[in-house]
């Protein structure tokens, strides 16, 4: 017995089990619902979306890690994250060729430029959206009419070739409109029922149309806790809050408290976007005034802003103020000060 | 005047591994063939030797005298003769000098005694009389417990706590004290509060020891001046300051100590052996410790002689062949021993030792950047910014570390560790910040 040579080993001898690979891992499962739904909702086109958008930054990851010389990360499933996320922010119909390049971008300018896990700066899928918007803001606003052989064909936009004019589709005749609920209630005071709002039945990215299933893959995500409530439920609430001081203030549109959660990717944003750990405040109180900033934000962009959605906007710049806030708002030690003369 | 909560905000769960342990009654430990007897409990403080090469000595006789304020008499644990003095391994790997005492076959448990000191005596003969018995803090720091006392000559303490919070896993010790022992204890808070010139005294205990707190409370009859608090199962509810926010509802400043919030902490099984030293006037020969952790076969809680090899321990409660690690105290703050000549002294409160499953689950994690998550912020008990803080020392930065984040407030429980997804060697790397500074 006691042949062994014992370990020296530094304390604490145990740990919880909790690992960056199991929460990445969850956040990816928790956007599977929404993922499903949207793959019935828009058909083959979500899919192909989704599916070349995490193929991309997966092999965008693993390349830029190659030629760093350095042992490929995709094992920690973070780019799953990011793929999944990206792909759920663009409309359905987009040319894959840009999917391939705004994942490109997302994964080496949003994330490896930066350092790879742990040190972007933004949130990775949003700097690749932002790019795509800046660079093709009209496909990014182009918004396919939801067609019974969705499931048998693709729209013709997908397989565009690169940097031609994508073929128009036919008009939309049956199914509903293409334009979003933001679009409508921005453009032509139309409001959409909140039932469809909520599951579903409208125009939009291919993850932002089901509200409900994205707020359902939230709630296990703060169960598990995995994710900080905080930064939902403060960007949820001053929504709420403030379109009921914004309906007075802007002048012929109403603002509903409950469409204003759920159009749009505000809950897709708030759940899941404002939430990357990395780009977000590490205190609690920081937390709460990163979600407040975020969520005045969304409504001062919906309300005057020059489109009709601002959630990405308002995130990224939420991720660009969250270091001052993390300097800000620093954890207050126990106990009162040291005294500087001791007795 | 209190506040009594209870609890404290942060910390950490992590499983208790307590149930092997809990309900085995303590058993006296035999003797090794060699016991090590170190001559200081704190590794400046060495005590002047009173016996010489050869010398026949009795359990329980005084062998060694303090010398200088902050060291203590250490007595002999077995009766034998004193095979020779010179310098045996530390837990520190330094090497220290310590008395080799060889216990004679018959040697007999009895302990033999001297002139008792009833709690009538004056304050400052309890105290002398305290640190003539040897005691120090048994829970882990092995503090000369005199030295508190004395402090608190100087300045007022109104109120002293009994830990018995036993918050480390694994650990039963104090809980088998407080159950088995409880009459001691409460004798030993009588001294104490004599010592300390204190009106009140506070046993805190966590609430998944009822059987204990009942034990102490039965023992403590309808004496006003002592009472039992209970406390919520949380790591690290036994923590000096912790405890003391958490029933007192004082903070201790940072950098400061229990006194300047007119308190003074002891554990329950230093509480427990002054009452049982001091009413016989005998000395500290032996402690309570918990033998546990999967590969220990023999698990439980044992009376064991001072300076009883680890090797000994060991080889008498068996173990499997493939033990990896061998650490004095809980798995959260114990020290992993590099050689298993080390003797048990009076601040370890348990030697726990771990198999290879058990390391493979730690090795196996794959290290990750900081993902910014926060969950080390949410669990430090001092408010601190772990992930911050591990930056700068990643960049050697620890002077600011301790200028401008409160590095020196760690205490080094863990739990930024403990819940890190990205297994980041933080507590780790704030040793080596805070040790780096001191010199």
């Amino acid at each position: 017995m006691l042949r062994r040579t014992l370990q020296l080993r530094p304390s604490p001898h145990l740990h919880s089990g909790a690992s960056v690979e199991a929460i990445m891992m969850n956040v990816a499962f928790a956007l599977l619902p929404a993922c499903v739904f949207a793959v019935y909702h828009f058909g083959l086109a979500a899919l192909t979306v989704l599916a070349v958008s995490v193929v991309t930054c997966a092999v965008t990851e693993h390349l830029i890690c190659r030629m760093q010389n350095r042992p490929t990360t995709i094992g920690d499933w973070s780019v799953v994250v990011t793929g999944l996320l990206f792909g759920m922010t663009l409309p359905p119909s987009l040319p894959l060729w840009m999917v391939v390049l705004g994942g490109g971008i997302a994964v080496a300018v949003g994330k490896m430029l930066f350092g790879g896990l742990g040190a972007n700066p933004f949130n990775p899928a949003l700097v690749g959206r932002a790019f795509l918007q800046a660079a093709f803001p009209m496909a990014m606003t182009s918004w396919p009419s939801t067609s019974p052989d969705r499931f048998t064909s693709l729209p013709a936009s997908t397989l565009a070739w690169p940097l031609m004019r994508p073929e128009q589709g036919p008009p939309a005749t049956d199914g509903m409109s293409g334009a979003t609920p933001l679009g409508l209630w921005k453009s032509e005071g139309i409001d959409t029922p909140l039932a469809d709002l909520y599951f579903g039945s409208v125009s939009g990215c291919v993850g932002e149309t089901g509200a409900g299933l994205l707020l359902l893959g939230g709630l296990y995500l703060i169960a598990r806790r995995m994710m900080n409530w905080r930064i939902p439920l403060a960007i949820l609430a001053t929504v709420a809050m403030g379109s009921l001081i914004f309906t007075p203030l802007v002048e012929g549109r109403r603002f509903d408290p409950l469409a204003m959660l759920g159009s749009g990717g505000l809950m897709l944003g708030a759940m899941f976007m404002a939430t990357d750990m990395v780009a977000s405040p590490m205190t609690s109180l920081g937390c709460v005034l990163y979600g407040i900033l975020i969520g005045a934000l969304v409504l001062v962009i919906r309300a005057w802003g020059g489109m009709p959605e601002g959630v990405m906007y308002a995130i990224l710049l939420g991720n660009a103020v969250s270091p001052l806030i993390d300097r800000w708002v620093q954890p207050r030690p126990f106990g009162p000060p040291a005294r500087s003369v001791s007795p | 005047m209190f506040s009594p909560k209870g609890s404290f905000r942060h910390g950490i769960h992590p499983p208790t591994g307590k149930d092997d342990t809990r309900d085995q009654p303590i058993r006296q430990f035999p003797f090794a063939p060699v016991l090590i007897v170190p001559l200081a409990t704190m590794a400046d403080h060495p005590a002047r030797p009173l016996v010489v090469e050869g010398q026949r000595v009795q359990r329980g006789q005084s062998i060694a005298e303090p010398d200088g304020s902050m060291s203590v008499a250490m007595h002999a644990p077995a009766t034998g003769v004193v095979r020779r003095i010179a310098l045996a391994p530390t837990i520190e790997g330094k090497m220290l000098p310590a008395i080799f005492l060889e216990p004679f076959p018959a040697s007999s448990q009895v302990i033999t005694g001297g002139a008792s000191c009833d709690t009538s005596a004056s304050r400052d003969e309890v105290i002398e009389a305290i640190r003539n018995a040897g005691a120090v803090g048994l829970g882990g720091a092995a503090f000369p417990t005199h030295v508190k006392l004395a402090a608190a000559r100087q300045r007022p303490v109104d109120v002293i706590m009994i830990n018995g919070a036993e918050c480390e896993p694994y650990l039963t010790t104090d809980h088998r004290v407080m159950l088995e022992h409880a009459a001691d204890v409460v004798l030993g808070i009588r001294y104490l509060l004599k010592a300390s010139g204190a009106e009140q005294a506070v046993v805190a205990i966590e609430s998944d020891k009822t059987d204990a707190a009942h034990a102490i409370r039965s023992a403590i009859g309808d004496e006003a001046s002592i009472r039992v608090q209970t406390l919520e199962v949380k790591y690290p509810q036994g923590a000096e300051k912790i405890l003391i926010a958490a029933v007192l509802g004082r903070h201790v400043p940072s950098r400061g100590l229990p006194i300047d919030v007119g308190t003074l902490c002891f554990n329950v099984a230093s509480a427990a052996e002054i009452g049982r030293c001091l009413a016989t006037g005998s000395g500290l020969v032996d402690r309570v410790i918990t033998v546990g952790g999967p590969p220990v076969r023999k698990k439980g809680n044992y009376r064991v002689p001072l300076g009883t090899p680890l090797r000994f321990l060991l080889e008498t409660v068996g173990t499997d062949d493939d033990v990896e690690v061998v650490f004095l105290g809980g798995p959260m703050m114990g020290q992993s021993v590099s050689s298993l000549d080390i003797p048990i002294g009076k601040g370890t409160t348990g030697v726990i030792a771990l198999g290879p499953s058990e390391t493979a689950g730690i090795d196996r994690q794959r290290r990750h950047p900081c993902i910014r998550c926060g969950d080390c912020l949410n669990a430090c008990p001092m408010f601190l910014n772990p992930s911050h803080l591990a930056r700068l020392a990643e960049g050697g930065q620890y002077q600011a570390m301790a200028e401008r984040h409160h590095l020196m407030d760690c205490f080094e429980c863990g739990c930024c560790s403990y819940v890190c997804p990205s297994h980041l060697p933080l507590v780790q790397q704030f040793r080596i910040a805070k040790a780096a500074l001191r010199r």
